[in-house]
């Protein structure tokens, strides 16, 4: 082998080979370390309740000893080969592994079965704010307007959004609580103009202006908290209801999907309605156009400045929306930084997706799923060498996988092209 | 038909500042139905500028603009379309991640219940390009489409407007001589079927092929106006430049010697890991300019990097005098005697916040006499510059100014001398006189010359046929990142280089 030829390997197929090195690493220290610790009693998965649910019975040692093996023959094949079948096994690779994290999980804690559909549904359910965020960010983005302000428009819409609630009725339910979400979405909004004030018309760094929106929002909140809803005493509040969709919520299994609380369910018309509007619209064909080419579209008479604002705007109300979930549908109070950084890995959500509607809320339920996967570990009370796993270590978990996720999975990402960049009229 | 329409568009006194420059200065112009209205003038005399105020992107500070005899006052390009006026600027105005169908609606998109209706435009489209002869495929991505076919886009963009002044800004500056031809013959049908149309360009020939009418700016003013009948090229020149100018360099006889850079089956990746060189290869002698033409993305740009040590070679070899350069950093490969004069002098030539003194030892700060172990020595580096911005006349206010500040010219200069500073084996040159005057394009051009006459073996990269025929020993063509074909000079003729830049082969 020549010395360019080499070099060609090396260089196109870097990231694959890395992450072949990783899985085999990763499933010899499960061959070697993990199997022989686990053991080997029949556990079961359940999928339902009651005692003719589904369920998957498995010895934890002997399963762990076929996805080690997997995971050494994907990647070692990774390591040696490129392609789409390599590309497969990879992503099959990390399936498995999340498989084998929940067979350890159940392995090492004292319980003998755990339900799954549950977990599915908690990722789903936590999945919601984040998709709800990126898709904040994805209106922003694909208009051309940098948004790490997503956070703090999230907290602006949960706390200003109690705070009405608060203030209406005392937090009873009833007609006051849809009007403060409605409250929510326009703080989100207000929040986003102010983003765009900066960015689009004056033409500040839109990452200084977006953390100058992060810090208003997490300053404005607490002011609010401790001068108006302490004094109030307003926590405990009446949330949204629940709702259940007719046919669906009693469906085998999954029937408890179709019983949830309305932000919920708007997640997804949210997202069937952005990806009909960005690519079937006249103005989702405009906010494409100036994120990518803002000029050209200015020389076509489109008017660059306002559709920026617009769509920032509508990103603003978006993430406001995903604010209101937090203190009036899911907790029914406000606590200072709520939002516990939901926004941020929503934009690794977004990143992950591409900026393109389907994948960011397929990546922002992954990112659910993390967070719901920290939690059942915890429920599980899995002890590794006698000793409980700390609660922080599976909070962390979730920030994790971000990392992971970014930094290896996804390769290369590209940006609408005209993103960061504010536009001046010539002239 | 000169002059014999009513006058569709008319400028009168059109003055225009920005801040240090006068752009235009009490400028008039007028285009009469029906014809082709040359604007001509070097980079930088005003031209673009004055059509951009015509289009509505740029607001004049004094003068009128009429159309079709009635003042206007266009606050931006939505009005000027609705008038009538389309523009084919010369950088393409186009979103590559759009479809051709969805580029050409935008701005203009007709809507049923909010929704965009494509199928309609899709109509008006194939009816287009039926009409004036401009084929394409609605549903292709523009990134994906090569030039020539982005500019029909741009010309359907603007028909789809139902444009009928047409301003076109350098339109033939990417094209290869063949789709020059055919694009001159659209741009004189066009005007058969009822457009007027303004055409800018700095190219003669071009000038004399369509125009009916003739103006000249120089430095933002008129200082002629005139018809191809009344006029020679040389006269035009004149105008343009302001003084009487020679068009080639008396370039000599060259006096080839053994071979210095020997390049043989290289491929080379592009940024989207595409291959943009495919087993390319060349020789270049000592004292000899090869001089690569080629139209504009077939894998130019990769070559001289990959041959700058720039971008990774993913095969075949680099040898200087029998020794691979495969593998070595830019700087190992420019101590060797490989000096580099790149394509975009702003990105890759200097740094603009740096001054002149230290973007003219951006190759050796770190050497002696520039450097004494870890420190630098300023009194050396200085007294470099000021040697230096003597012998290649660079016009700036100081050593110590940022390079940004210099005109394109004088940075140009200041990478030339760098490169030329020291003794070189081989010299890369790529597009070295782009966006120039015709002042500094002589010089650069004299000075690639000399360097050739002191045993330098010089690879010319260009964009301008003109320029490599001018100036090489050996003309080879680059076609898709292949060297098809490589000639003496004394072989190579417009006709020839061009079809073989369009097709590949000189089959035609």
């Amino acid at each position: 082998m020549t010395a360019p030829s080499l070099r060609r390997r090396f260089v196109a197929v870097d990231r694959v080979r890395a992450l072949g090195a990783i899985y085999v690493v990763f499933g010899l220290v499960l061959l070697m370390r993990v199997a022989p610790a686990l053991p080997d009693d029949p556990e079961r998965f359940l999928f339902g309740t009651g005692p003719d649910a589904l369920a998957w019975t498995f010895r934890p040692s002997t399963t762990t000893v076929v996805i080690a093996s997997a995971l050494v023959t994907f990647g070692a094949l990774a390591l040696v080969r490129s392609g789409r079948l390599v590309s497969g096994g990879l992503v099959l690779g990390g399936v498995l592994a999340v498989v084998m994290l929940l067979v350890a999980s159940l392995a090492l804690s004292p319980n003998k079965s755990t339900n799954l559909v549950p977990l599915f549904i908690q990722s789903l359910r936590l999945g919601s704010p984040i998709a709800l965020g990126a898709l904040a960010g994805m209106w922003s983005e694909r208009s051309g307007v940098v948004n790490i302000g997503i956070e703090g428009m999230m907290l602006a819409g949960a706390g200003i959004g109690f705070v009405a609630y608060a203030l209406l009725n005392g937090g009873a339910g009833g007609l006051p609580l849809y009007v403060a979400v409605l409250v929510a979405v326009a703080a989100g909004g207000l929040f986003a103009a102010l983003h765009s004030l900066m960015s689009v018309t004056l033409g500040t760094d839109q990452i200084v202006s977006g953390v100058a929106v992060n810090l208003l929002a997490i300053g404005l909140t607490s002011f609010l908290r401790s001068q108006v809803l302490v004094p109030l005493n307003a926590d405990s509040a009446t949330t949204l209801p629940e709702l259940s969709i007719p046919g669906l919520s009693s469906l085998p299994i999954i029937g408890d999907l179709f019983s949830a609380k309305p932000i919920f369910f708007l997640t997804f018309v949210a997202f069937g309605a952005s990806a009909f509007v960005l690519t079937r619209t006249r103005w989702g064909l405009r906010v494409r156009s100036v994120g990518e080419n803002p000029h050209a579209a200015e020389t076509l008479g489109v008017d660059v400045m306002r559709v920026r604002y617009q769509a920032v705007i509508l990103g603003g109300c978006i993430a406001g929306l995903a604010g209101a979930q937090f203190s009036l549908e899911t907790v029914g109070s406000f606590d200072d930084l709520m939002t516990n950084g939901t926004g941020f890995i929503a934009l690794a959500a977004l990143i992950f997706g591409k900026w393109r509607p389907w994948p960011v809320l397929a990546g922002s339920m992954f990112f659910g799923f993390a967070r719901a996967l920290g939690v059942r570990i915890q429920l599980l009370n899995v002890e590794v060498a006698g000793f409980p796993l700390p609660s922080q270590f599976l909070q962390a978990v979730p920030y994790v996988v971000t990392m992971v996720v970014l930094a290896g999975a996804i390769g290369r990402a590209i940006p609408p092209a005209a993103i960061g960049r504010p536009y001046r009229r010539p002239g | 038909m000169t002059g014999a329409g009513r006058h569709v568009l008319e400028v009168e006194g059109i003055t225009k500042t920005f801040p240090g420059v006068v752009a235009n200065r009490s400028v008039s112009f007028d285009l009469a139905e029906g014809e082709i209205h040359c604007l001509l003038g070097e980079n930088g005399a005003g031209k673009t500028t004055l059509m951009n105020i015509v289009f509505g992107l740029y607001r004049p500070d004094e003068g009128t603009v009429r159309v079709r005899g009635e003042e206007v006052s266009f606050s931006s390009s939505a009005d000027a379309i609705a008038a009538g006026i389309g523009m084919v600027h010369q950088h393409f105005q186009l979103v590559p991640t759009l479809t051709v169908l969805e580029n050409v609606v935008l701005g203009a998109e007709t809507v049923r219940h909010g929704v965009l209706e494509l199928a309609s435009a899709r109509r008006t489209l194939a009816d287009l390009s039926d009409r004036y002869g401009l084929p394409v495929d609605p549903d292709a991505l523009v990134g994906d489409l090569s030039v020539g076919i982005r500019q029909r886009v741009e010309l359907l963009k603007a028909l789809y407007r139902d444009a009928d002044i047409l301003i076109l800004d350098e339109p033939t500056a990417v094209l290869t001589p063949g789709e020059v031809d055919e694009f001159l013959s659209t741009v004189r049908e066009l005007v058969g079927m009822g457009k007027s149309i303004v055409f800018i360009t700095h190219k003669l020939r071009e000038v004399s092929q369509v125009a009916d009418r003739i103006t000249v700016l120089r430095n933002g003013e008129v200082v002629g106006r005139t018809t191809p009948a009344e006029t020679s090229e040389e006269e035009l020149a004149a105008m343009m430049v302001g003084r009487q100018v020679s068009f080639t360099v008396d370039v000599g006889t060259s006096d080839p010697g053994e071979v210095v850079l020997e390049v043989s089956g290289l491929v080379v990746d592009d940024n989207r890991g595409h291959a943009a060189v495919r087993d390319c290869s060349f020789a270049v002698r000592a004292g000899e300019i090869f001089g690569i033409a080629g139209v504009e993305g077939n894998g130019q740009r990769e070559l001289v990097e990959a041959l700058a040590g720039m971008r990774p070679v993913v095969a075949g070899d680099v040898r200087l005098r029998g020794r691979s350069l495969l593998g070595l950093d830019p700087r190992r490969i420019a101590e060797l005697g490989v000096g580099h004069i790149p394509e975009d002098r702003t990105r890759h030539g200097l740094i603009g916040a740096f001054s002149v003194a230290d973007n003219l030892v951006l190759n050796r700060y770190h050497r002696p006499p520039f450097a004494r172990g870890l420190v630098r020595r300023r009194s050396e580096v200085t007294a470099h510059a000021e040697e230096l911005v003597a012998t290649f006349d660079i016009r700036t206010p100081g050593v110590d100014v940022p390079a940004a500040q210099l005109s394109g010219g004088n940075q140009q200069k200041v990478v030339v001398a760098r490169e030329l500073s020291r003794p070189l084996e081989v010299l890369l040159v790529a597009q070295p006189t782009r966006g120039l005057d015709v002042g500094s394009i002589e010089f650069i051009h004299r000075r690639l010359v000399e360097i050739r006459d002191r045993g330098t073996a010089v690879v010319l990269v260009s964009a301008e046929l003109d320029e490599v025929l001018a100036l090489a020993d050996t003309v080879g063509v680059l076609y898709r990142g292949r060297i098809v074909a490589s000639m003496p000079a004394a072989e190579a003729d417009r006709h020839r280089v061009g079809l073989l830049m369009a097709t590949g082969s000189e089959a035609a």
